[in-house]
């Protein structure tokens, strides 16, 4: 395996009353996505703002090529902040000139403002776009000095289910470049769709590392099976495990076709029954105990 | 890289700033408005008293003649005790005394291009034989816009400098702008120097033109040289915005920002010496006001415009003003935070 772009060591972060990272390790190979999930709180965003240099770890090593970080990193990093206001009375084409000077080095402005979808929105002030245009542009900036490693953080949250999809489309579009992305999102078919390893963190730790389909496998070799409450007259009697949510039983278990052989012989319709893998959600709560958006 | 830098945040801060057209407008509009509303208010004759300096002591007071003594009870004179004669031959000139009567040498002093100064020794020597010298002076009349219209720019300057950067540069940490400047390999010191230059080309710009606009219809005294004038204020500019680097260093809350900058500039507008004398205010209040960047910008300003006096006059100001602008800019770029 070759060297890893970003190599993080013992990241440790410690407020007075808060233990915000508490010995993170993880490293980022070049050409992938490296997603990092997490509830609210459990260190994610303080660990991604010190790799970008907005806080300063209380200890630890963040090697960037082989080096600590340092001008080179900032000059080959590009960054998407959650939220980042934009200077008013500035047109969308004046921030992509601002952003571009910079920076030693630029990508070509012209292919960038296609490719994220701006030539219509040029002239337009930064405090007249909409959240789907804004996004893009902030992904603007967060490319316009061609970066080797970039970071986005929770890209697409308030964006709607299709700009939410363009901008996946963005990303892999960045992803094929051969660019290392390390992508912070509450959505688990984001990180589902677009990452090539995840590491879930609660408390400051990583709790669990891998590819999200290698973490599945690990953790679960189950299913879940889905009916309507109103299908099933008493579900009490049923010999499985089951939840009600929100009128919905389901079932969980690890021989679907005895599961099923056993509701027909009880005469239980199945003309509404879903089955699912377990997914990245599933995993989250069983990892962390928490929703997803807790 | 740094000056490809430095224009690209200048040039982006620039444009904020001017297609910002209420920020401008006000910017541009307050000083007009009170300057006008200053010469149309002091321009017109409200009151027709008129004003004498008496310089006496105990001695002269009983030795003094009757024709003085009666002078003195006139009523719609104004009669004012000097103790510095030199400063009272000065508002002679400048037509802020009518007369000037020093019972110790048993004389008197005119302004011979003042009609109230013409009136004044006319009452004088109705009362007949009174035992004083007549003495002459000259000088144009200094009229109130004319004094207070540098403490007027300088306060002008002093809002828009405070306000300008300070509270802009709150603003900005708290909506994650510095956050995401940080993020580039911009540097403290370059942002820190673009907002000087910024609001520093800005004040400027604004201040000759509400100078020279204003001056077409009022007219100011003016008998100093511009540049030192320009000079004065750009260094007072500079002053200012370093104080509000200190202000804007790590406050998060444009509320507290505000707050903040209430403090310091309102105590600065009423006792720097824009509106009326310090002379004969309380010494801890005249003590305060030295500490003041707009006492010294102002009466540096003032010095020049209406006495004509150049940059080795006003070097007192000029030296404390110089070393409160390191001062401030040192402890503010050393304070600063972008979060």
């Amino acid at each position: 395996m070759n060297a890893p772009l970003l190599e993080i060591r013992n990241l440790v972060k410690h407020y007075p009353h808060v233990k915000a990272v508490n010995g993170v390790d993880f490293c980022l190979q070049s050409g992938t996505c490296f997603g990092l999930l997490g509830p609210n709180g459990a260190g994610k965003t303080t660990t991604v703002e010190i790799l970008e240099g907005i806080h300063t770890a209380t200890s630890g090593e963040i090697l960037y090529k082989g080096e600590a970080v340092g001008n080179r990193f900032r000059n080959e990093a590009g960054i998407m902040f959650q939220s980042t206001a934009l200077q008013d009375f500035i047109t969308v084409h004046e921030t992509l000139v601002m952003f571009a000077q910079l920076y030693p080095q630029n990508t070509d402005l012209d292919e960038l403002i296609r490719r994220c979808n701006l030539t219509d929105y040029l002239e337009q002030d930064n405090r007249e776009l909409s959240g789907g245009q804004r996004q893009r542009l902030l992904l603007a900036i967060a490319l316009v000095n061609d970066p080797d490693i970039i970071f986005l953080d929770e890209p697409t949250t308030g964006l709607d289910p299709q700009a939410r999809r363009n901008f996946w489309d963005l990303i892999e579009a960045i992803k094929s470049e051969g660019k290392t992305i390390l992508l912070t999102t509450h959505y688990m078919d984001e990180a589902y769709t677009l990452c090539d390893e995840i590491a879930i963190m609660d408390h400051g730790k990583i709790i669990a590392q891998g590819t999200p389909k290698k973490l599945l496998a690990a953790h679960f070799n189950d299913a879940i099976l889905q009916i309507p409450e109103s299908d099933i007259p008493n579900p009490d009697s049923l010999p499985f495990e089951l939840q009600n949510i929100k009128g919905i039983i389901e079932i969980t278990t690890n021989d679907v076709n005895h599961t099923i052989n056993e509701l027909i012989a009880r005469n239980i319709s199945l003309s509404h029954l879903q089955v699912r893998s377990r997914n990245l959600d599933d995993l989250f709560i069983e990892l962390t105990g928490k929703a997803l958006r807790a | 890289m740094f000056l490809k830098r430095f224009f690209a945040l200048l040039n982006a801060r620039n444009k904020e700033f001017l297609r910002d057209r209420a920020s401008t407008s006000w910017n541009i509009l307050m000083p007009v408005l009170i300057v006008s509303g200053l010469a149309v208010t002091f321009t017109s004759d409200f009151s027709d008293q008129y004003k004498v300096g008496i310089f006496s002591d105990k001695n002269s007071v009983s030795q003094q003649t009757n024709a003085i003594t009666d002078f003195l009870k006139t009523e719609y004179i104004e009669f004012v005790d000097i103790t510095d004669i030199e400063n009272a031959k000065t508002k002679i000139q400048r037509h802020q005394l009518d007369m000037l009567i020093d019972t110790t040498t048993k004389q008197y002093w005119i302004n011979d291009e003042s009609p109230n100064g013409y009136l004044v020794e006319k009452i004088l020597h109705s009362g007949g034989t009174h035992g004083l010298q007549k003495q002459t002076l000259s000088g144009k009349k200094i009229r109130y816009v004319d004094w207070v219209i540098p403490g007027i720019l300088s306060m002008n300057m002093m809002f828009s400098a405070l306000f300008g950067v300070g509270y802009v540069i709150v603003r900005y940490r708290k909506n994650g702008m510095l956050k995401r400047l940080k993020a580039t390999p911009v540097t403290a010191l370059e942002y820190l120097s673009v907002q000087i230059v910024s609001r520093l080309l800005l004040i400027m710009a604004i201040t000759i033109f509400v100078f020279y606009g204003t001056n077409l219809f009022i007219g100011y005294a003016m008998h100093g040289s511009h540049l030192n004038l320009f000079l004065i204020f750009a260094l007072g500019a500079i002053n200012m915005i370093s104080l509000s680097l200190i202000v804007a260093a790590r406050i998060t809350s444009e509320e507290t920002a505000g707050g903040l900058l209430n403090l310091i500039s309102w105590p600065m507008m009423f006792l720097s010496g824009v509106w009326f004398s310090l002379e004969g205010t309380n010494p801890i209040v005249q003590n305060v006001a030295e500490f003041f960047p707009l006492t010294h910008v102002t009466a540096a300003a003032r010095s020049i415009m209406i006495d004509g006096a150049g940059l080795a006059d006003v070097s007192y100001h000029i030296i404390i003003l110089g070393a409160q602008s390191i001062v401030f800019l040192l402890i503010g770029a050393w304070t600063f935070r972008w979060e």
